[in-house]
Formats: structure tokens, sequence, C-alpha cells
């Protein structure tokens, strides 16, 4: 039986790193379920501005636009686990202490040079960490943030027809289609 | 005739099931299909199929929720937030593993033919040999070709999309146009071929997808979106909703009983015959009873010989068809996930338009020819290359306006082949009926018990560095192995529990599926088999279902059921 799209292809490529097809392939590793940690408005509206320092406005639209911060909240509340979630609950204070101890103002306070600055920064740590952590070890919360900004994006209706191509019902297969350096990806 | 009272019954709606009712309909018997689940009707019930992903709340992924209904089998995933009403929850109708084993079901109209995946390979003339010339469990009771004309007929129905390769190891069938392989395939393709002189072989995975309508059939050819897995609307894939119950409500002569889960055949001691089926409303919860000359058994491997082991106890403590200590026993599936994958220089300037339902296929060239390893068998891979999508740099040190271009860019071509192992029939291979546990319609559940043993183990590294070594001689740079860890069902080709054979004390069916201890019933899905070939086996399925109707009907046009 063939249970092998293009996602889990993707997702075999690249390597288990990418948090958004592990979730596709494999689900969360812990089935304790709960949801009571609760994203407020001001939690989701901080998300959209960070996601959107990662994946930014440009000719196509940016994360904000894709709603990336409410559909980050969806994910964390429904698909992680209640020890996942408290990571990424703590990470986002904890992200918000580093702006101000670097900016002396929080996130939403700091302009477009200084998050970019920041998130650099803890991308860097991130990576290093995920390096070098054990195997049981927690996923760092950045790691976690990126990786729900791009799939969330790059799943998004925004995101799959304007910063990628979609077309429903292709209708036709090509194996040799023409492709020119800036021609724009299919989504999914 | 009254309405509780038929020519045939056939136990189950899938992929063997809608054919035994379209063979048996057309031949004019009044048939009763028996459904446990609920009914999915063609197109309308395909409540997921033209959604887009930023339709779904999780887009696809699974919720914690959804991993806690699906456990235990939460460890492997065909079932996602798109696809999970056509699978079986685990915590509403559970099994006992006292191995790991992933039992994937559907229980609905139709069956796993809404989500197989469709690759379609007819056994060669070997298969059939094997299990003789190196004395492993029985001998198969029929050769290739006994089975090559059903071969052709069922592919003709179909509808398979495929080419010709002239090849002894993977017989050619009756195929619709070729999808194509991509340019990055066709290369490796090439690669393969010259580096091993011709002894090796990639070409694209034959599959179920028509490429040309049929409006006969109310089928409009594949639109490549692969959607497959979620029902088609095109009615482009093969299923029974889009191909075989149609065939058979077209005759007049069926009646489809969905939420219908069969206690037991019922048994005349003094014909030795079954007499008909004793089932349980899952919505009443009421029993009712039906009679018929002849019952076709296709309710999927595993419940297959459930039923058979709830049957006839009275007179066999182990059941109907268990006189040979053989029923339940022998279980078999495909061993899988394990392979390599690699990167591809070049074809920048080229790229995909379409979705392809399909991928390539490797056939076996293990342990054939003057080809010998330190187990016997073989194994098959199957696969497809693209262009990496944006996932390719998640873990790359980035972010911002360039991270994000970039990104909207199609990566390099890179490939991934995953190897199917043929599994061994061993006898202690079994699922047994557990007096202790029922589920909740007071039923008792399935103990089983299965496991991969020293030939699977061995074949396993050559399927991993096999692999390694065609994408590296086909000129791939960075090429990867892996192996996430198969465990027996993870195939979902689960097969074996009640064996065709030649002698009645070591088989529970003949050569014609009929069971031993009562002639006039058939069992044709994958509890059938005898070994496992290491090709998808749904096809074979389909052609011993043809192949045994038409025998059925013959002989109680005789008189002799």
């Amino acid at each position: 039986m063939e249970r092998r799209d293009l996602l889990k292809m993707i997702a075999m490529l690249t390597g288990s790193v990418v948090i958004g097809s592990e979730f596709l392939l494999s689900g969360c590793k812990n089935s304790e379920s709960s949801n009571n940690r609760i994203f407020s408005n001001k939690d989701i509206a901080f998300l959209d501005e960070v996601a959107e320092t990662i994946l930014p406005a440009t000719t196509s639209p940016g994360a904000k636009e894709a709603a990336v911060g409410a559909f980050i909240g969806v994910m964390v509340n429904d698909c992680y686990t209640e020890k996942d979630q408290q990571i990424f609950h703590e990470g986002l204070k904890t992200l918000e202490i580093a702006c101000k101890k670097e900016f002396n103002k929080g996130f939403l306070q700091a302009n477009s040079e200084q998050r970019t600055k920041l998130l650099i920064g803890l991308d860097k740590e991130a990576k290093e960490y995920q390096k070098t952590k054990k195997k049981d070890d927690p996923t760092h919360y950045f790691t976690m943030i990126k990786q729900l900004t791009l799939f969330g994006f790059f799943t998004s209706k925004p995101g799959s027809t304007q910063a990628l191509r979609h077309i429903s019902v292709p209708g036709k297969y090509d194996g040799s289609f023409p492709y020119q350096k800036g021609d724009r990806a299919w989504a999914e | 005739m009254a309405d509780n009272k038929f020519d045939a019954i056939v136990i189950g709606s899938g992929i063997s099931g809608g054919w035994a009712a379209k063979e048996l309909t057309q031949k004019g018997l009044k048939v009763l299909m028996l459904e446990r689940g609920r009914n999915i009707e063609h197109i309308k019930d395909y409540v997921n199929a033209s959604k887009e992903l930023w339709e779904f709340p999780h887009r696809g992924n699974k919720t914690q929720k959804l991993i806690d209904q699906y456990s235990p089998v939460k460890r492997d995933k065909p079932s996602n937030e798109i696809t999970n009403d056509f699978w079986v929850k685990d915590k509403e109708c559970p099994y006992n593993e006292i191995k790991p084993f992933s039992w994937w079901r559907g229980y609905q109209v139709g069956g796993r033919s809404l989500t197989w995946g469709r690759h379609c390979y007819r056994w060669n003339k070997w298969d059939f040999e094997a299990n003789l010339k190196e004395s492993i469990a029985i001998d198969w009771p029929l050769r290739y070709d006994d089975l090559a004309p059903w071969y052709a007929y069922v592919e003709r129905f179909i509808g398979i999309q495929g080419s010709r390769e002239g090849l002894e190891v993977l017989p050619d069938g009756e195929y619709l146009p070729a999808i194509e392989m991509n340019v990055a395939e066709k290369y490796i393709a090439a690669g393969i071929k010259s580096h091993y002189q011709g002894t090796r072989h990639m070409f694209i995975g034959r599959t179920a997808n028509i490429t040309q309508p049929r409006p006969e059939q109310g089928r409009v050819n594949c639109q490549y979106r692969n959607r497959c897995e979620r029902g088609c609307p095109f009615g482009a894939y093969f299923s029974t909703q889009s191909a075989t119950l149609p065939a058979a409500l077209a005759t007049g002569n069926l009646t489809l009983r969905p939420f219908s889960i069969v206690r037991r055949i019922l048994y005349d001691k003094d014909r030795q015959r079954a007499s008909g089926v004793e089932i349980l409303d899952a919505e009443s919860n009421k029993t009712y009873q039906y009679t018929s000359k002849i019952i076709f058994v296709n309710a999927s491997a595993f419940n297959s010989a459930w039923i058979l082991m709830n049957s006839a106890t009275d007179i066999w403590p182990g059941g109907l068809g268990s006189s040979s200590g053989e029923l339940g026993c022998n279980v078999m599936d495909h061993h899988s996930l394990v392979g390599a994958s690699g990167i591809i220089e070049g074809f920048e300037d080229k790229y995909e338009y379409g979705r392809r339902p399909t991928g390539i296929y490797v056939p076996r060239f293990r342990n054939i020819y003057n080809d010998r390893r330190d187990y016997i068998r073989g194994f098959g891979y199957q696969g497809a290359a693209s262009r990496q999508g944006w996932s390719r740099k998640i873990s790359e040190l980035s972010i911002g306006a360039g991270f994000k271009e970039d990104l909207t860019e199609p990566g390099n071509w890179a490939i991934g082949l995953t190897g199917f192992g043929e599994m061994l029939p061993y006898h202690e291979n079994r699922i047994t009926l557990n007096k202790d546990k029922k589920d909740e319609w007071g039923l008792p559940i399935l103990n089983i018990d299965v496991e991969m043993k020293e030939n699977e183990k061995k074949m396993r590294t050559d399927m991993m560095e096999d692999a390694k070594e065609m994408l590296e001689a086909a000129g791939l740079k960075n090429v990867s192995v892996f192996d996430r860890g198969y465990q027996p069902g993870m195939g979902i080709h689960e097969m074996g529990t009640a064996r065709m054979g030649r002698d009645p004390r070591k088989s529970v069916l003949n050569g014609n599926n009929q069971v031993w201890d009562a002639k006039n019933v058939f069992v044709t899905d994958g509890a059938c088999m005898t070994s496992a070939s290491c090709v998808n086996p749904s096809l074979s399925y389909m052609a011993l279902t043809a192949r045994a109707a038409d025998f059925a009907v013959k002989e109680l046009k005789k008189g002799n059921l």
C-alpha cells in the first residue's frame, strides 16, 4: 500500500529535524493530552510579530497576513504534548526577557532591526542546542516557533497561492516541465 | 425469494468482496453483501476530497486527541486529520498485541479499497513455485498459468496505468497508457540499467489510476491531484465504490447491508455445508440470520479467520476450517520502511507539473537467475524523485526576507527508494481468539503474535545497502540509508491466516479457495495466501476472487454445492 506523499518524502530527504513534517509523520511522541494552556489575543499578536520577523511580507504576503500566530496557537494547543506546551509557553517568556535584556524594551516595542537581530541570535542558539542535545532532551523553544512558522505559512492560503504556486486540479502531468530561476515552487 | 434468503452471501465489501459481489451478481445470483461498518456513498461521502490543506484546522496533522483514539498504533501513520474517517479507531475495536502489530482496518463500505496504495503487480511463476522448491511451508495448489487469464480479466476492468517491460520477474499485464517518469527518474533509471547491464530495472509504478476516461463506468481519467486516499470525486482510481459496486448494483441482483457484523457462519453438519450467516446489527444490536447456497468470506485476512474461528465450534472447537491446525497461522506481511535517499545534481531547468498518483518501481533482482544471497526470496523498491520544497531549509541558520524568497523556489531534485520485502510463512506467527477480552458487542477480540525472523532481518541489510549502491551507481551524491523500524502490520498487507493448499491436513482452503470442511464457503481475501511474494498483493486477491467466483457458479450449476 502506498503511503508516501510528498510531505513525507520531503521529511525523509531532509532528515527528522523538521517538526512540521515530524507531526505529519508520527504525530507527537506522547499521548498525554491537555489543552488547558490558553493563548490570549496578546499572545497571538506577539506570535504574529515573531513569525513576521522570520517570514516577512516581501513581494508576497508575510506570516502575519497568513495568520500564522493564530495557527501556532491551535497547533500548540491541540498537537503538542503537555510537556512541549510548557516548553513553548515558557519560551515565549524567555524570548521577551531576552529582548528586554538586549534592547531594554519588549519585542512588540522593538523596531524591526532589533527584532531581526534578536531572532538571528536565538536561531543560532537553538541550532547549537539542537545539535548537541541528547535524544530525549526537549526541543528548543525557538526551533518550535520557527518550524511552526514555516509550516503554518507555507500551508496557509496566502503562503500556498501567493508565496508559492498552487493548482487544485492540474489535469495533466509533465515530468519535464520547464523551470526558470525565480519561478515559484508548487505548494504541497 | 424471502427477504432473508439469497443465492450467495459476500462477507465484506473491500477490494475482494467488491469483486465477489460483481462476479456473482453478473452471473445471475441474488447476492447479499454484508459490511460491518457504515455506508460510504461514492463521491457524496468523500467529504475531504476537494478541500485544500489550509481548510483543515491542523493542516493534516494529528491532534493529541486523534493519537489517543488511535492508540495503540499511534506509532505509525496512514491516518491523519484528512483520512482518519476511513481508518478504525483502535479504542473502539481493540486487539491484543502479544508482539507489536499495527493492524490498520477500514470498517466501511469499500473497506481499504478507498485508501489502498493502488500498486498492481502480477506475481511471477517463481513466486508460486518457491515454497515447493525451497521446502518452505506448503506448496501452492496453483501456478502462474492458472492465474494469468484471471489477472488479465481483472486488469481490463480495473484500469491500470503502466508500461510493458518484458520481464520474467514481473510479468506484464494489460495496461492503460503509462504515466511518465520525471526527468530525474529517467536519468536514474538509465544509470541503473547501464551499471547493472540490464539486470536491474526502474520504471513507473503500475497503479490502478485510469489515464483514459471510462464513460461506461462513469469514471473520469486521473486529474493529477494526488488526493486518492480521500476518495476520488472523478472515480479515477479503482475502488469498490468507483467500479465493482456500481457494476454489481446495475444487475439488480445485489443487496448491500452496512452495519452488519458477522458473528458466525451457520453450518449444517448433515450436509457438511454452510447454510448461511448470523449477524449482529451494529446499530440496533439485534441478531439476524440470512441463508444462502454459497458464502464468500472477504472480511480481510484477520477478520475472515476470526469469522471461521467463531463458526461451527460445536463440531470443531477451533472453528470452521480448523481441522488442519493451520487456521489463523502463517501470518505474513511485507516488511518495509528501509532504503536510501539521495540528492540529484542538475536538471535545475526542469520541474514537474501536476501531482502524480504513483512513483517508480524497481522489481526484485535478488535470488533470481544466478544471484544467491544468505537469505531466500527478495524485495522490490518503490519511491519517487521530486524537487525539494520549503522544508529543506528549516534547520538552516536564517530568517528574514532573503530566507523567505529562497524558500519560495524549489530546491534540488532528490529521490528516495523504500524496499518492500517478502516475509516467509511461519506456523507460529498467528492470530488466536482471546477468550477473556470482548469488544463492545461482546465478541472475542484477537490476539496477534507475529514477528520477523532471521530471513527477513538479513534481507533488510540488502534492502538498505542495495538502494544506496544503486543510487550511487546512477551518479548521485549525498546518498544516505535509513531504517525507520518496521514492525509487522505496517506494510498493511496482512495475509496467510487461512492458506490454500493441496492437502486438507495442512491447509484451510483447497486450490479453488473452498474451505476443505465446507465446500460452499470460499475465502478469497489475503487470508488465502500460501506465501507472500514481495509485490503488492491486492491484484492477486482480485484475480483469485474472480477465478473462485467463476468456479463456484459452475459448481453450483452442476449441483455440487
